[in-house]
């Protein structure tokens, strides 16, 4: 696959013994969104744990490749610091973690410092309250502790503020319209599509075609039952937004 | 199976006590060890040339030790024999150095080792320094005598104030409390004595700090602190030991006295090594309008019971116990705190939190007395614990008595631990594991951390560090 900055080669996941994705492929590009979409259960967060190297899902087939290098032996850590970056459909809450505590933590991992409690960066805080304000969120955030009693929408905004902290070379967004209102969508799809304007490598994994309204992706995957059922460009995200999956399932009607 | 590895590599980080290493051998210029008895006592008694009196407390307190029972609740105390214990220990140092250079390299450089004149430079206005049973090093700042405040080594307390101490001297915790009151009352060694006037408040803290250097040995200091009416005084205690074959074993007093309108905060950092059995007797009154805050930061040492405690005795008056308690490995803390609310419109607020890990035991155990009179008394007992694997516990005895229907107590106790979903969201984040549960343990720790001076948290964030991943700046 040309200019594919992650490939998936024909991989098969297992989750408790039990196969979820059963032969995938599919090329992730630089200054590309990748919409991946399906009905529920169709596999679509097991693709996106399996990438991230999520303990318990386990490739047991086919390879995964970052810059043409295999990334199955790496820890989750490693190929976060790789530049592999998952925005959590519903991200857990970490009590007593505020946001500003662990993006400096984050911040000073990725710069390869080894306390991570000290500010390397001396701008750190000013970043952290432009990150919060491009996400929609106020600088307040920034002393709140991380998911704790966060909304859908703001939990799904805290996600893409570490995001663009981080500064990765992949993106895989799981959900990120689920749980916001429409100005919300609209807010999240313009940061998409600055991301990719940026030239990042974007999957954007998705139930609900609304989302595409806002942002138009370069290609789309149709993932059912943990095979690929479909590909093709826009037009494809547009038709199952009038269509929903009952092409692929015989019901499941999407786009509500 | 992913649990165990984790606690695999946090296992083998490095223990706090290893900042001290191994016991460096250190000569003893005189060593009083075996069977208690009448003329043991009396001889700890003639060394110190005390006066009479505290002869005489010392020999009733030895009575009562052999009256009272032992308690049969105790775990992992087995080991404890008195009778092969060195009771009482005197470096052989001479009289109490004032500066760092007088003392012999071999032991100063524990101290070091541990910051110590580092912080006293930074932060004190007063550093009293005990190896073994006798003060090695003491220090005050200059004001402080201007202003009238006294701090001194126990034993010169007594003999140029005796009126004062005897005035508070087990007035607070009375030997008679239990068995092991009554044995440190009897063979008390060590310590300090302070007294603020009425109305002084000295903000910078004053310390005391604790090393026992060798296996076999028991350690008895009493701290006496009066704080005279409208006055404010912040005071440490700090503790470690080095490893050594064997165990040692601690059996300090604290008494804290508020008088009308003053306040006393008392912060501990325990950090006792592996091979210390710690009981500590802490005690504070709080007459009225009065305050007393401790923080006991319960760290190291094999086991360790210490409750502190408040006795609210005036109107009004208040006190808050922050205890912190971290159980890694196979050993046990069992502690909590006790609040006496025994005059109208008195406050408490104990807030305990608890880490788990490698197979340790945490103990919460706590008392709210009410009695009829407390009139709208009112207690709150926060419990949390975080138990980090299938071998670890932690167990809840929050006990009340509450006979005052004006009175209000209440109660909360969380048990958690760090789940596989946030470990693996901040290991996406870069973390690996030891930092993301570093990071999680310090957030659970949360507001606790404030309660302490800056240079303290840092110390005990420096451990927790070290106990649970190595988050740099570890020397």
């Amino acid at each position: 696959m040309p200019n594919a900055i992650l490939e998936l080669r024909n991989i098969h996941v297992e989750v408790e013994g039990k196969r979820i994705i059963k032969g995938v492929s599919l090329g992730l590009r630089r200054g590309s969104i990748h919409a991946i979409m399906g009905p529920n259960g169709s596999g679509k967060s097991t693709l996106a744990y399996a990438i991230a190297g999520r303990p318990g899902y386990n490739v047991v087939e086919g390879d995964i490749l970052l810059e043409g290098k295999s990334i199955l032996g790496m820890e989750p850590e490693e190929r976060a610091l790789a530049g592999i970056f998952l925005a959590f459909q519903d991200p857990p809450p970490l009590p007593g973690v505020k946001f500003s505590v662990l993006a400096v933590a984050l911040s000073n991992k990725k710069a390869g410092l080894e306390d991570l409690s000290r500010p390397g960066d001396p701008k750190i805080y000013k970043k952290i309250a432009s990150i919060l304000e491009a996400v929609g969120l106020s600088p307040a955030y920034a002393s709140r502790e991380l998911h704790v009693g966060f909304s859908g929408g703001e939990k799904k905004r805290a996600e893409i503020a570490q995001l663009l902290l981080l500064d990765p070379k992949v993106v895989i967004l799981d959900e990120p319209d689920s749980g916001l209102d429409v100005d919300g969508v609209r807010q999240v799809a313009s940061i998409i599509s600055r991301l990719r304007d940026e030239g990042k490598a974007v999957m954007l994994i998705t139930h609900y075609a609304r989302i595409f309204q806002f942002v138009e992706p370069d290609e789309v995957t149709v993932l059912v039952d943990g095979r690929v059922a479909d590909r093709g460009g826009p037009e494809l995200a547009h038709r199952i937004e009038a269509e929903g999956y009952s092409r692929y399932t015989g019901n499941n009607r999407a786009g509500r | 199976m992913h649990a165990e590895r984790r606690i695999e590599e946090i296992l083998p980080a490095r223990m706090p006590e290893e900042i001290l290493g191994y016991a460096t051998p250190i000569k003893a210029e005189l060593e009083i060890r075996g069977r208690l008895s009448r003329s043991l006592v009396e001889e700890i008694s003639r060394i110190k040339k005390e006066p009479d009196w505290m002869r005489r407390l010392r020999l009733r307190a030895l009575e009562l030790f052999e009256k009272l029972p032992a308690p049969k609740w105790l775990m992992g105390v087995e080991e404890l024999d008195l009778d092969e214990l060195a009771h009482y220990v005197k470096p052989d140092v001479g009289e109490p150095a004032s500066s760092w250079e007088e003392l012999p390299r071999e032991i100063r450089e524990y101290y070091e080792k541990l910051g110590i004149p580092e912080i006293e430079a930074r932060l004190l206005a007063g550093l009293n320094v005990q190896f073994e049973s006798e003060t090695i090093y003491h220090k005050t700042k200059e004001y402080l005598e201007r202003k009238g405040v006294i701090m001194l080594p126990m034993e010169e307390a007594v003999r140029r104030y005796p009126d004062l101490v005897k005035r508070y001297f087990t007035r607070v915790f009375p030997a008679s409390d239990h068995k092991f009151a009554a044995l440190h009352v009897a063979l008390w060694s060590g310590g300090v004595f302070v007294y603020v006037p009425p109305g002084v408040k000295i903000y910078e803290p004053l310390e005391a700090f604790f090393l026992i250097g060798r296996a076999l040995e028991a350690q008895f200091e009493h701290t006496l602190i009066v704080a005279d009416e409208g006055s404010y005084i912040h005071f440490i205690e700090g503790c470690s030991a080095p490893m050594y074959k064997g165990y040692s074993f601690h059996d300090g007093m604290v008494e804290l006295y508020a008088h009308k309108g003053a306040t006393i905060k008392f912060t501990t950092i325990q950090n006792w090594s592996r091979n210390v059995i710690n009981f500590n007797n802490k005690r504070g009154i709080a007459e009225e309008g009065a305050r007393i805050d401790w923080v006991e930061g319960s760290l190291g040492s094999k086991v360790t019971y210490v409750y502190p405690s408040t006795i609210l005795k005036g109107r009004g008056a208040q006190s808050t116990s922050a205890v912190i308690q971290l159980a890694k490995g196979p050993y046990i803390k069992d502690t909590g705190s006790k609040m006496y609310h025994l005059a109208p419109e008195t406050r408490s607020r104990i807030i305990n939190k608890s880490i788990s890990v490698g197979g340790g035991i945490n103990i919460y155990r706590g008392l709210i007395r009410i009695p009829r009179g407390a009139l709208n008394a009112r207690a709150h007992v926060e419990c949390q614990s975080l138990i980090l694997d299938d071998k670890s516990y932690a167990y809840t005895y929050p006990h009340n008595q509450v006979e005052e229907p004006t009175a209000t107590v209440t109660h909360e106790a969380v048990a958690g631990k760090i789940g596989e979903d946030q470990l693996f969201y901040l290991r996406q984040r870069g973390l690996n594991e030891n930092e993301a549960t570093s990071l999680m343990v310090m957030g659970f720790l949360g507001e606790i951390l404030e309660e302490l001076p800056f240079e303290y948290a840092t110390v005990l964030k420096r451990v927790i560090e070290v106990e649970f991943a190595r988050l740099g700046g570890v020397g």
